[in-house]
């Protein structure tokens, strides 16, 4: 009863702090040398659901994930959240293409994101015992996560990730390297958190993915925004000539 | 030859009876330099972290000044810790001279930075891969640095056995502020200068032997750390 107080508590405690979206993008740069890999991107990210990154090798997707997360520092231009920049980075995850291990069990992983996250103390635990269940590795989790298979080390990100309930995940290709029964494993999860109200943004190669998972598609190429459409309408008729050429699967130089 | 011979005889002999002056010098030395690998390890390891990750103007002289510092003469640093603790000293009042506590300061001196320098190496290459996923979880400042150092732990046992072999074979520094005083201050480097000297070689080759024993149970325990270790990457 008193641990159900408690959660019940947590939850309303998280409710009532204010949304760090939407996100305002403007005139976003990221140079490097004389390069621009970014270059003067305008966006809006809003809302539930999830927002694919869309193009070409190269377009600067990752890149602009990056930018997005804190994790580079603009060269040029601005990135706005709803609230201050502090509570936002606490409100947000990022999932690598190739995640990086602690050297210790799945749980110790998965507790050290939370500990990090100024997680209730009280429900650590809880929480604990839900994600693992939730992402599939309660036959792992007394394993040591460096030794994982692919899939399953991304399934350890992925709980990591959404573990301390942030409102913004950012993904950058989480399935590029695995099989399709792996790729199905990250593609349920993505899907139960979309459901619980976690924002994704997921940059991927594959429009099948994003036909499943997204709701709209920010297109990039040569690191510009070329548009940004709901995924329906993106797959169907997509108003920027790069963009047509990637849903038709042409090349284009 | 013959000598050789005998010598080895001796050594033998002292060793398997566990000859209780030889037990003393041996005890001594482990003590000695085992508080300053303690010593330097609590002290070298944060720091060489500290530095691998922090960002400061003068950082890249820094490190090389700490690995020039690795290749330290130990005769230098006991004449430096003489300097200091002897009579006329400033740190004279304390009286530690020819002591086991003067002997502990000046290896630590020579073991930490070994330490540093290592862990700085360490630390600096896992950096490396772990920067982008620690900096995402919103890790920072000591939480990082811990956090680097705990990842990096099978490496850093291999720092502690580098440090302990720099400590447990150096004589210069030790019988410089240690005199090499009888059941006071004779460790096994000490007391082998002592008695080749004296031409009492049984003792000298038998503490020879013991010495190298003990450096090759660390570097044969470094080894299989090192081999075994990394493959299970848990603890």
């Amino acid at each position: 009863m008193r641990e159900l107080l408690w959660s019940g508590f947590a939850a309303r405690s998280r409710e009532r702090s204010a949304r760090i979206l939407p996100l305002d993008v403007t005139g976003l740069c990221y140079a490097v040398n004389a390069t621009r890999i970014i270059d003067a991107v305008n966006l809006q990210i809003d809302g539930n659901g999830c927002t694919a990154i869309m193009g070409y090798n190269g377009a600067g997707k990752s890149v602009l994930l990056r930018l997005l997360h804190g994790l580079l520092e603009p060269t040029g231009g601005n990135i706005t959240w709803a609230v201050d920049p502090d509570t936002a980075a606490r409100q947000r995850a990022m999932v690598f293409q190739n995640p990086v291990m602690l050297r210790r069990s799945v749980e110790a992983n998965i507790r050290y994101a939370l500990v990090q996250r100024g997680y209730p103390r009280a429900l650590v635990q809880q929480r604990l015992n839900a994600i693992v269940e939730e992402t599939n590795l309660l036959a792992l989790r007394e394993r040591p996560a460096a030794v994982l298979s692919g899939g399953e080390r991304q399934r350890v990100a992925l709980a990591r990730a959404l573990a301390p309930e942030p409102e913004l995940v950012f993904l950058d290709e989480p399935t590029a390297s695995l099989d399709p029964a792996a790729t199905i494993a990250i593609e349920d999860i993505l899907q139960r958190a979309k459901i619980a109200g976690r924002k994704l943004v997921l940059v991927t190669q594959s429009i099948g993915q994003a036909e499943r998972l997204a709701d709209d598609v920010v297109f990039l190429h040569h690191g510009a925004v070329t548009e940004h459409t709901p995924i329906g309408e993106f797959l169907d008729r997509p108003r920027s000539r790069a963009g047509a050429a990637f849903v038709a699967g042409r090349l284009l130089t | 030859m013959t000598d050789l011979f005998y010598a080895f005889a001796e050594a033998a002999a002292l060793i398997a009876r566990c000859d209780p002056g030889l037990i003393e010098i041996v005890a001594l030395s482990l003590r000695v330099s085992l508080s300053a690998v303690v010593i330097g390890t609590v002290l070298g390891m944060p720091l060489g972290a500290a530095i691998a990750i922090a960002r400061f103007r003068g950082r890249g002289f820094l490190i090389v000044c700490v690995n020039a510092l690795m290749g330290l003469p130990p005769v230098v640093v006991g004449l430096l810790v003489y300097l200091q603790l002897s009579s006329s000293g400033p740190l004279g009042v304390l009286q530690l001279l020819y002591t086991p506590a003067a002997m502990i300061i000046a290896q630590t001196i020579l073991v930490t930075p070994i330490v540093v320098a290592l862990t700085r190496q360490f630390v600096e290459d896992a950096n490396r891969t772990y920067d982008e996923e620690l900096r995402s979880l919103g890790v920072r400042g000591a939480r990082k640095l811990a956090t680097l150092l705990v990842e990096v732990r099978y490496s850093l046992i291999t720092v502690v056995f580098a440090g302990f072999g720099r400590a447990i074979a150096e004589v210069g520094a030790v019988m410089i502020v240690g005199g090499n005083i009888h059941h006071v201050t004779r460790v096994m480097t000490t007391a082998i200068t002592l008695e080749t000297s004296k031409g009492n070689l049984g003792l000298a080759l038998a503490l020879g032997i013991v010495l190298m024993l003990l450096a090759l149970l660390v570097n044969g325990l470094a080894t299989t750390v090192a081999r075994f270790a990394p493959g299970t990457a848990y603890a």
